[in-house]
């Protein structure tokens, strides 16, 4: 049915939306202990404050459509991936509530630590979760099956640790567009070292992901793979020699750009290597979907108020391009 | 009760909502409430309602935050700790929290922002757009979640096959009998909780002599507010009772501490109770002859169905459900007095000068939220031993997890919601305690020509 391939075009959609635009806050936060003084790091909070939320709504609207169009995988995931769901949450926790407490307290030390460290575990959580479903999920009627610590393996691990350099690279970027001066300085290096630690985590994950996971190695070298899933290393290859340019010559908005490029080059590849597996490595989208009816009605809706919320958000944006300062937005 | 896993899913459920809800109510109530000081601003053109809407979001914005983190973390729950239920129910639930996030919750983080930060940078009659969308956003959130639990209390429109539910008609889903009530009394609630906390609020600081002229109007508008709200409230909580009598009568019949059917003559209204649920009677009460059914049924002989005529293992604890029922239509009853209170005062313009009148607002400012939660935990516990009433049950819903996995979530709960519990009220009142700042510069683009200075 039509329906399922376009919820699912849908949620990867989503989920590429909230990874860059959560990537770039969390990759802030990552950055926060870089920053010199409280000034500097109101400067970057700032730079996140007014739109931090409207990025991470992306997660929830993820979340919810997999609920709704595949919700055998909501289930089964859920419960397999509990413990770095939970951390995960409580990483986004700490992390939310910094920018208000921060804002009010006297003492900045102790929100400043929680806006790094719930930024942290978010992001090594994301690993795990992501780790863990290429690792495969142990599924028996539509029910989890496995144990609590599947997911806990050294690819997993490794998954975790390469999201840190790929969120400094996004938050870095990003940060070459809203600060100048010394922040702005310190953050085109911060690009360019991240950008290059990232380069190396692809290739190991590359390499290990077929290792790791047989499925993928057979995807990858049968037709009609074959014929095109070069193409995503490629792009990220010229990608990352594009991002060094761009930061080589001191642009400020086109380092986001390629790095947005490097990380929808993983993306798109990491997709094609599990098409069609909702739940690597038994239960495809077509188990996993949700009744017609479902699909349809929920459908409506996205197609309807999709577009006036992607609109609005730019809008929300542009308010407030340009520069930021060290002083409260209040 | 035993302590298992259902036992323990249920308690992490239950902490992570009752903490979570108290946030949504306050954002909903003071959105509104801000809505109205921005229209009086933009309409009167008195600087003092700028200063008001500066001091009170600042508030706002400290709990919208709270809110929004502990909402997410409910989201992804129904799927941790309530999978099975999760994804036997899917086809029917899951497309209204979708809608929530798409319609509301979108639209409050959208435009939270520009009301929060964009004071410099856009029009005033976008700025009030902003803090307009931002209460629709809250509102419609309300109405979703709503719509969705009020399935879960009277399932229609479905399809049930296999353990599993289809959706027949989503028009019939959503507009559940018991969604309407349900909705219009919550969002009156959160309406009702907050603006007697601001009432609370500013009604302490004029007890201090602090910022009078600041203070009284705030008071004011949240006191006509008040007034309207509290009897409002009562109609819609009786509302709510009688809904529940046609579609849950198991649930009111605990409510009430009712076990014996009245066959003969009227259903007596217990005042006090002390439910036995092993010995299926009241070790205690006090009644009032035919109340009970003159309160449901309008008529003194009406028959109301007694927690007996229900199987067992299908009665809601009726000894924890008559006091949390009756303490909430309490507060209810003590908001409405307040506000008699505050009318007869008015008229002899006496109100902000009695500091007894005062001091009562101080005291019953908690009494909204701690009303809410009474609520909540009426209705939902009242639901149980369902899931979805009749059809699916709590214990058949849990996650195929090992109860080791909530142990350890529930611990982790139970040490940082109370971390974040406490830097909230310290960061609020902290703020509070700063006062109203009335000196800032106005922005330019917000300053009117012909703007009514505060007289100082």
């Amino acid at each position: 049915m039509i329906l399922i391939y376009v919820w699912a075009g849908l949620i990867a959609l989503a989920m590429i939306l909230y990874i860059v635009l959560d990537g770039i806050s969390l990759g802030v936060g990552l950055l926060f202990p870089t920053a010199r003084d409280e000034k500097e790091r109101s400067i970057l909070m700032n730079s996140i404050g007014p739109v931090w939320d409207a990025n991470q709504t992306w997660l929830v609207f993820g979340g919810g459509a997999i609920f709704v169009a595949f919700p055998v995988v909501y289930g089964v995931l859920s419960s397999a991936l509990y413990i770095p769901l939970i951390a995960f949450l409580c990483g986004l926790i700490f992390r939310g509530v910094a920018f208000e407490f921060r804002a009010e307290a006297a003492r900045k030390e102790p929100w400043n630590m929680a806006f790094f460290s719930g930024s942290l575990v978010a992001v090594l959580s994301q690993g795990f979760t992501l780790g863990g479903v290429l690792t495969g999920i142990a599924v028996r009627g539509d029910q989890f099956a496995g144990k609590p610590l599947d997911w806990l393996n050294p690819f997993s691990i490794m998954v975790g640790i390469a999201l840190i350099p790929g969120y400094v690279m996004l938050g870095s970027t990003y940060l070459l567009i809203k600060t100048e001066g010394p922040v702005q300085e310190r953050a085109y290096k911060h690009a360019f070292w991240s950008g290059l630690i990232v380069l190396v985590f692809m290739a190991i994950v590359t390499v290990w992901t077929p290792y790791h996971y047989p499925l993928v190695w057979t995807n990858w070298f049968s037709p009609p793979r074959i014929y095109f899933v070069w193409v995503f290393p490629l792009l990220g290859l010229i990608a990352a020699y594009q991002l060094a340019r761009s930061l080589r010559s001191r642009q400020e908005v086109k380092p986001l750009v390629y790095s947005v490029g490097l990380f929808l080059s993983g993306y798109l590849g990491l997709i094609t290597s599990l098409y069609p597996y909702a739940i690597p490595p038994t239960v495809t989208l077509q188990e996993a979907a949700a009744q017609g009816e479902t699909l349809r009605f929920t459908l409506w809706g996205a197609v309807i108020v999709l577009p006036m919320v992607v609109g609005y958000i730019i809008y929300s944006y542009s308010v407030f391009r340009g520069k930021v300062s060290h002083e409260e937005y209040y | 009760m035993e302590i298992n896993l259902v036992f323990l899913s249920r308690v992490q459920f239950a902490l992570t909502t009752m903490f979570h809800i108290l946030f949504p109510v306050l954002t909903m109530g003071l959105a509104l409430f801000l809505v109205v000081v921005e229209l009086l601003w933009l309409g009167t053109r008195e600087e003092i309602y700028y200063r008001m809407y500066r001091f009170w979001v600042k508030i706002f914005a400290i709990n919208f935050g709270v809110g929004v983190v502990t909402g997410i973390v409910l989201e992804f729950e129904f799927g941790t700790n309530f999978s099975r239920f999760a994804q036997a129910v899917a086809n029917v639930f899951s497309p209204l929290l979708a809608y929530e996030v798409m319609t509301a919750f979108f639209l409050e983080a959208g435009f939270l922002g520009i009301m929060l930060f964009g004071w410099k940078r856009i029009h005033p009659g976008i700025h009030f757009l902003a803090t307009c969308l931002v209460a629709l956003g809250s509102f419609l959130s309300s109405f979703w979640i709503l719509a969705a639990n009020s399935w879960m209390q009277t399932p229609v429109g479905y399809r049930l096959a296999d353990g599993k539910f289809w959706a027949v008609d989503f028009a019939t889903v959503i507009f559940n009998p018991s969604m309407p009530a349900r909705v219009s009394h919550m969002l009156m609630a959160s309406f009702e909780a907050s603006v007697f906390a601001v009432a609370g609020i500013s009604a302490y600081f004029l007890l201090r002599g602090k910022e009078e002229a600041f203070f009284r109007r705030s008071l004011g508008v949240a006191l006509i507010m008040a007034a309207l709200f509290a009897p409002l409230q009562i109609y819609l909580g009786d509302y709510s009772g009688r809904v529940m009598f046609h579609h849950q009568p198991a649930k009111l019949a605990a409510i009430e501490a009712h076990w014996e059917t009245n066959t003969r003559g009227g259903a007596p209204f217990a005042v006090i109770a002390f439910p036995d649920m092993e010995k299926e009677q009241n070790r205690f009460e006090i009644t009032v002859p035919d109340g009970l059914s003159l309160l449901i049924t309008h008529t003194r002989n009406g028959r109301v169905p007694g927690l007996k005529e229900f199987p067992r293992q299908d009665r809601p604890n009726a000894a924890i459900l008559f006091w949390t029922f009756r303490l909430m239509v309490a507060i209810g009853t003590i908001f409405l007095l307040i506000m008699i209170w505050a009318g007869v005062l008015w008229r002899k313009g006496k109100l902000f000068e009695t500091r007894l009148f005062l001091r009562a607002l101080v005291a019953i400012q908690p009494l909204g939220f701690l009303a809410t939660e009474l609520g909540w935990i009426t209705t939902e516990m009242g639901r149980q031993p369902w899931l979805v009433y009749n059809l699916f049950r709590t214990a058949e819903g849990v996650s195929p997890i090992p109860v080791e996995n909530v142990i350890w979530s529930l611990s982790l709960l139970f040490i940082i919601y109370p971390i974040i519990g406490g830097s909230y009220f310290f960061y609020v009142l902290k703020t509070l305690r700063r006062g109203p700042d009335l000196s800032s510069p106005i922005p330019p683009i917000q300053r009117p020509a012909g703007m009514r200075a505060l007289r100082e």
